[in-house]
C-alpha cells in the first residue's frame, strides 16, 4: 500500500531546524529520467553538498559524480563548472585534491565545451592547491592525462601545463616542459592543435631561457606541420611569443617562421596572418614591421584567394595610407567580396586622414565604390556615411549618393531594400529635410506598397523614424496624406499597411493629428469588408487610445468597438474585446 | 602471397546476418570497418545502422578468433517528405564512415540521401541504486523510516552498449548525398552530392561550406555528375572526386577555399575503335578509393577496376577486368537498368590486393604483384563455415565451357554484390549480397592465432 506523504517531520539536519525533504528530492533527481530535473539538480549541487557535509561530499558524493558521465553534455557542463568552485565544500584547500577524480573524467569526454570547463575548474582549482599538493595530486594527474591512451585526455592535459609550472620544483618543471615537448608532437592532429594552441600561454611561464631554447623549436616544428589546421594556430601563437622575446633575438627567432607563414601555401595560414596582423605589428615592433610586415602585408592585399584579400583589406584601417592606396586602388579592380570589406573599412580612414587627404585620396574612391556593380558594395559605403559626414560634409556626396541610394530602393533582391530602408533615417539627417521632400521621400512612400511584407514592415518603422526626427509638422504636411490616402486602395493588404502606418506614426504625431485626422479613417475601415482590416482596425484602436483624448475615446472609439465585438468573424470579435478590456471606456 | 595455390585460402567465416523473411529494407545499402577493425557496421535500406564486434580472441576454440557478433543495432534514419518540393525522402542508408577513436566511445557518420547524422556508440556497466523517497521499483517509501540522506552508489551491471545522436548536419545539399569522408585533421569531413561538396566542422551544425560546385547556371547544360569523392588519408589539404564522365580530379584545398579548379585531372583517353553507345555510361567512375598509402586511387567503373598513380594523370597504372564478359550483353543489361549499377571497390590493409564485386553473388580480387586473380561466391548453398572458396570461372559466350564452369546467360543479375569492405589490417572481408552480411577471412589469418 502506498503512502502518500508531506515533507516528512523526521527528515531534519543535524543542527535540528532545517527539513532535508527538499535535499533528498534533489539527490533522488539527480538519476531523475527527466534531463531538465538532473539538470536542475546538478546547479544545485552546494546544496547537496552542504547538506551532507564535508565529509559525506569526499566520501559518497563525489565518488558518485566520478562515475556520472554517461549523462547528456548539458549535465556535465554544468557539473564541470560546478566542481569549480567546490573547495570550500568538501573542506577547503587542505582537502581540493578530491576534486580531481571527477574532473579528470569529464576532462576525457569527447564534447570540446564540457572538456574545455573541466579544464577551466581544474586550472582554477590549481590555485587552491598547496605547493606540496600541487605535486603530490595535481601534477601526477596533468601527466595521467598527458599520456592517456585517448586523444581527448591529451588535448586536456595541454590547457594545465601553464597553471602548475611556476608552482612546482625545478625537477618537476623540467618534466612538463618533456611532457609538453611530446604532446607538440603528437601523432594526432587534435593534440597538436591543443598543444599550438596553448603554447603562447605556456611559454609565458617559463624562464626565457627555456624560452629561447625549447618553445622556439617547438613553434618552428608546430609552424612547419604538415595540417593545415595546425600551422595556422602557430601564428597565433605567434603573437605572445614574440612579446615575450627582446628586440634583438626576434629578427632571427622569430621572423623566418612568421615570413614563411606569410607565404605559406594554404590559404587559410596567410589568412591567419592577415587575420592577426594588428597584434603581430604590435608584438614585433615598428622596425621589423616597417621592413618585413608592410611588405608582406601588400603581398597578402594582392593574395589569389579572395578570404585572405578581405581578412587584409579588413585591417588596412591604421595603417600608413601613403603605403596602402595604391593597394586600395588596385582592389578596385578584384573580387567582389574584397571590394565588399574594403568598402566597410575604407570610410573609416576619413577620420584618420583629414579632411584635405580625404577629399584628394578617398572621395574618387567612394564615389566610384557607389557606382558598383554590387550591392553590397554600394550598401556597405553608404551605411559608413555617418564617419565621412564628420569629416568632408556629405553634401560632397550628394550627387552620386542619390542614383546609388535609388537603385537600391529598387533592387530586385528585397534583402537589398531592407537594407537601404533601415540607413534611411540616418541618411535623411544629414541629407536634411529639403532634399529628403525633394528627392527620397518619394522612394520612403512607394517602399509602403512593396509585395514583400518585410519591405511593407520596414518602410512603417522608417516613416516613424523620420518623423521622429523631422517633426509632426513635417509629418503632416507631406507624409499624414499619403498613409491616409491609402485607406481606400483596392488591395486589402495596403489597405491594412494605413492601419500599420497609423500604429507607428500616432505618438509621434500627437493628440491632435491623431484624433483629427487618422481617428476617423480607422473608424471608417471598421465596415471594411475583409475581416483581417476589422481586426486590425480594432488592434489599431487599442494601440492609438492612449494618444486620443477621452472624449473621442468614449463616443467614437467605443460604439465602433462594440459592433467589432459582436462581429461574426471570431477573430474581430477577439481583437475588440482585447481592445474593449484594455482601454480605459466608461 | 595469400593469393598463391591452387585454391585460394579463404576461408568461410561467418554469416551473421540474415533475415528469413527479406524484405526492400533488409537489403544491405553500406559496410565499412572502424579504423582497427574490432568493429564493422553495416547500413540497409530500411534506415538502420547495424555494428558487429569481433569477438575476443580464445585459445580453446579453433576458428573462434575473427568471429564477428552483433554489437548494436538502432534506426539511424526515418523516411522523410519534404513538403517544399513533394519529394519523399528515402531512409535508405547510402554511406557510414567512422571517426577515429577519440575515447571509449566510438563515433561514426550515417547519411541517407539529405542528412547526415553523427552517433556516438557507448558501453555502460554500472548502474546507480539507492534513491531517498522511493524504493528501487519507484513506490514511494513510508516517510517515517527515512531519518538520513542517502547518495547513490554506483554498482556493476550486465554491458549495455548505448547508441545515441550527438549532431544532426542538415539542410546542406539539393541532391543526393552520395559520399562522406572524415579528414585526417580529425575535425572537419566532407560530404559531396552530385553536383556539390561541402565540407564541415564535426562541431558544428549550422553551416557548411561549400568547396566544389559544378552545377551549370542552366541544368540544360549539365553533362556530368560528382558520383564519389574521398580525402586523402593523411594529407588533410587534398580530395579527389571522380564523375559521370570516368574522370578523377584531384583538389588541393590550400589553394583556394573553392576548388572548382582542379590540382589534377587523371583521365583515358578514350579508344575510338571500341566506341559505342554504352561507352559513356560504362565509363562512368562509381567508386573511388585513396589506397593506405596514399600514393595511389583505386577506381571502379562498370566492367573495369583501375589502380592509378597520383603522379600520372594521363592513363591508369594498371586496369583490371572484372567481368569483360559482359561487354557483349550490355544491350540487355541497359534494357534492365543492371548497366547503372554503382559497385565499390576495395584495398586490402597493405594495398597488394584490391576487391571489388560482380553479378551472381560473384566477387574479384586481383593481386597486384602476382598479376592472379581470382573470382569467388558469396552464397550460403556454395559456403560452408569454416569451409575453403572455392574459386568460380565464368565461360564467356562462345567460350570453351570446362567443369564447374559457369555460362554468362545463366548468371543472376538480381544478386549483385555492391558492397565490400576489407579489414583495414587484416585478411578478413566483409561482403553485403542483398540482406546477408558474409564475412570471409583468410585461412592462414585464423590459423596462425
Amino acid at each position: 500500500e502506498e503512502k502518500r506523504a508531506g515533507p516528512a517531520s523526521t527528515l531534519y539536519c543535524a543542527d535540528g531546524d532545517d527539513s532535508l525533504y527538499p535535499i533528498a528530492v534533489l539527490i533522488d533527481e539527480l538519476r531523475n529520467e527527466d534531463v531538465q530535473l538532473r539538470l536542475n539538480s546538478i546547479k544545485k549541487l552546494s546544496t547537496i553538498a552542504l547538506a551532507l557535509g564535508v565529509e559525506r561530499t569526499r566520501t559518497e558524493l563525489l565518488p558518485f559524480l566520478t562515475d556520472t558521465i554517461y549523462d547528456e553534455d548539458e549535465v556535465l557542463l554544468a557539473l564541470a563548472e560546478q566542481l569549480g568552485n567546490f573547495t570550500m565544500l568538501v573542506g577547503g584547500p587542505e582537502y581540493v585534491h578530491c576534486l580531481l577524480p571527477p574532473l579528470e573524467s569529464l576532462a576525457t569526454v569527447e564534447e570540446t565545451v564540457v572538456r574545455d570547463k573541466a579544464v577551466e575548474s581544474l586550472r582554477k582549482i590549481s590555485q587552491e592547491h598547496s605547493p606540496v599538493d600541487l605535486e603530490v595530486h595535481f601534477e601526477p594527474l596533468v601527466k595521467r592525462l598527458a599520456s592517456g591512451d585517448w586523444f581527448t585526455s591529451r588535448t586536456s592535459a595541454c590547457g594545465l601545463f601553464s597553471v602548475c609550472y611556476p608552482r612546482v620544483s625545478s625537477t618537476v618543471k623540467a618534466e612538463i616542459r618533456q611532457h609538453f615537448r611530446t604532446l607538440c608532437s603528437d601523432d594526432t592532429p587534435m593534440v597538436r592543435r591543443a598543444a599550438a594552441s596553448k603554447l603562447g600561454e605556456f611559454a609565458k611561464v617559463l624562464e626565457l631561457d627555456y624560452v629561447k631554447s625549447d618553445i622556439i623549436s617547438l613553434f618552428t616544428a608546430l609552424a612547419s606541420d604538415e595540417q593545415d589546421s595546425v600551422r595556422l594556430l602557430a601564428v597565433e601563437a605567434c603573437v605572445s611569443i614574440a612579446t615575450l622575446l627582446p628586440q634583438e633575438d626576434l629578427e632571427t627567432l622569430v621572423m623566418p617562421t612568421l615570413r614563411q607563414a606569410a607565404e605559406d601555401k594554404s590559404w587559410r595560414v596567410r589568412y591567419m596572418v592577415a587575420d592577426k596582423f594588428s597584434e603581430l605589428q604590435k608584438a614585433v615592433g615598428p622596425e621589423i614591421t616597417k621592413n618585413d610586415l608592410v611588405p608582406a602585408f601588400q603581398n597578402l592585399l594582392k593574395d589569389c584567394e579572395a578570404e585572405v584579400r578581405a581578412a587584409a583589406a579588413n585591417k588596412v584601417k591604421g595603417k600608413r595610407l601613403n603605403i596602402m592606396l595604391p593597394f586600395i586602388r588596385l582592389i578596385q579592380y578584384t573580387n567582389q567580396h574584397v571590394k565588399s570589406a574594403l568598402a566597410s573599412v575604407i570610410m573609416g580612414l576619413s577620420t584618420i586622414l583629414g579632411k584635405d587627404n580625404t577629399i584628394e585620396h578617398l572621395l574618387p574612391l567612394f564615389l566610384a565604390q557607389l557606382k558598383d556593380e554590387c550591392p553590397e558594395v554600394r550598401l556597405n559605403i553608404i551605411s559608413n556615411l555617418d564617419c565621412v559626414n564628420e569629416v568632408i560634409g556629405i553634401r560632397q556626396l550628394s550627387q552620386s549618393l542619390l542614383p546609388a541610394i535609388v537603385e537600391l530602393a529598387e533592387d530586385a533582391k528585397w534583402r537589398v531594400r531592407l537594407a537601404i530602408i533601415e540607413y534611411m533615417p540616418l541618411l535623411a539627417g544629414q541629407l536634411g529635410v529639403e532634399f529628403f521632400d525633394e528627392k527620397l521621400n518619394t522612394l520612403c512612400m512607394a517602399w509602403l506598397i512593396d509585395h514583400v511584407y518585410a519591405i511593407r514592415e520596414a518602410a512603417t518603422c522608417n516613416l516613424m523614424k523620420l518623423v521622429e526626427k523631422f517633426g509632426a509638422e513635417w509629418a503632416q504636411n507631406t507624409i499624414v496624406p499619403k498613409v491616409l490616402g491609402m485607406a481606400n486602395d483596392p488591395n486589402y493588404l495596403h489597405r491594412m499597411t494605413t492601419l500599420f502606418c497609423i500604429n507607428a506614426l500616432s505618438e509621434a504625431c500627437g493628440q491632435e493629428i491623431t484624433t483629427k485626422q487618422m481617428l476617423p479613417v480607422v473608424l471608417k475601415m471598421s465596415n471594411d469588408q475583409v475581416a483581417n482590416v476589422r481586426f486590425n482596425v480594432a488592434k489599431s484602436l487599442q494601440k492609438i487610445g492612449p494618444v486620443l483624448d477621452n472624449n473621442a475615446l468614449q463616443t467614437e472609439v467605443k460604439p465602433v468597438l462594440e459592433k467589432l465585438a459582436s462581429d461574426q468573424d471570431m477573430d474581430v470579435k477577439y481583437f475588440a474585446q482585447e481592445a474593449i478590456s484594455v482601454l480605459p471606456l466608461a | 602471397s595469400w593469393m598463391e595455390g591452387r585454391s585460394t585460402p579463404m576461408i568461410f567465416s561467418a554469416c551473421v546476418r540474415e533475415w528469413n523473411n527479406v524484405t526492400f529494407s533488409d537489403i544491405i545499402s553500406t559496410v565499412e570497418f572502424n579504423h582497427t577493425g574490432e568493429l564493422l557496421a553495416t547500413g540497409d535500406k530500411g534506415g538502420r545502422v547495424v555494428i558487429f564486434q569481433r569477438e575476443p580472441e580464445s585459445k580453446n576454440e579453433l576458428f573462434s578468433q575473427g568471429e564477428y557478433n552483433v554489437y548494436s543495432t538502432f534506426q539511424s534514419h526515418e523516411p522523410e517528405f519534404d513538403y517544399l518540393k513533394s519529394l519523399e525522402i528515402e531512409e535508405k542508408i547510402n554511406k557510414i564512415r567512422w571517426l577515429p577513436q577519440q575515447n571509449a566511445a566510438h563515433f561514426l557518420l550515417s547519411t541517407n540521401d539529405k542528412t547526415i547524422k553523427l552517433w556516438k556508440v557507448s558501453e555502460r556497466d554500472k548502474r546507480p541504486e539507492g534513491y531517498n523517497l522511493k524504493d528501487e521499483e519507484g513506490r514511494i517509501k513510508d516517510l517515517s523510516t527515512v531519518t538520513s540522506l542517502q547518495v547513490p552508489v554506483l554498482k556493476p551491471m550486465d554491458l549495455m552498449v548505448e547508441v545515441s545522436p550527438r549532431r544532426l548536419f542538415a539542410n546542406a545539399h539539393t541532391y543526393h548525398v552520395n559520399s562522406i569522408s572524415v579528414n585526417s585533421d580529425y575535425q572537419t569531413y566532407m560530404s559531396a552530392d552530385d553536383l556539390r561538396i561541402n565540407l564541415w566542422h564535426l562541431d558544428i551544425t549550422d553551416r557548411s561550406f561549400n568547396i566544389v560546385d559544378i552545377k551549370p547556371v542552366n541544368m540544360e547544360d549539365l553533362t556530368e555528375v560528382i558520383t564519389a569523392a574521398e580525402f586523402h588519408p593523411h594529407h588533410c589539404n587534398l580530395f579527389v572526386y571522380s564523375s559521370s564522365k570516368g574522370t578523377l580530379r584531384l583538389c588541393d584545398m590550400r589553394e583556394a577555399a573553392l576548388c572548382d579548379k582542379h590540382s589534377k585531372l587523371f583521365e583515358e583517353p578514350e579508344d575510338p575503335s571500341s566506341r559505342s553507345f554504352f561507352s559513356e555510361i560504362i565509363s562512368s567512375v562509381s567508386d573511388v578509393k585513396f589506397s593506405h598509402s596514399g600514393r595511389y586511387l583505386l577506381t571502379r567503373d562498370y566492367l573495369t577496376a583501375k589502380v592509378w598513380d597520383l603522379n600520372m594523370e594521363s592513363k591508369p597504372l594498371e586496369t583490371y577486368q572484372v567481368h569483360d564478359y559482359l561487354r557483349s550483353k550490355l544491350c540487355s543489361l541497359y534494357e534492365n537498368d543492371c548497366i547503372f549499377d554503382k559497385f565499390e571497390c576495395a584495398w586490402n590493409g597493405s594495398d597488394s590486393v584490391i576487391m571489388t564485386g560482380a553479378y551472381n553473388n560473384f566477387f574479384r580480387m586481383f593481386d597486384r604483384n602476382t598479376k592472379r586473380d581470382v573470382t569467388l561466391e558469396a552464397s550460403r548453398e556454395s559456403s560452408k563455415p569454416r569451409a575453403v572458396l572455392k574459386p568460380r570461372r565464368v565461360c564467356a559466350a562462345g567460350g570453351k565451357r570446362r567443369k564447374d564452369d559457369i555460362s554468362v546467360d545463366s548468371l543472376d543479375f538480381t544478386k549483385k554484390i555492391l558492397h565490400t569492405a576489407w579489414h583495414p589490417t587484416e585478411n578478413i572481408i566483409a561482403i553485403a549480397a542483398t540482406n546477408n552480411l558474409y564475412i570471409f577471412q583468410d585461412k592462414l589469418n585464423s590459423e596462425m592465432h
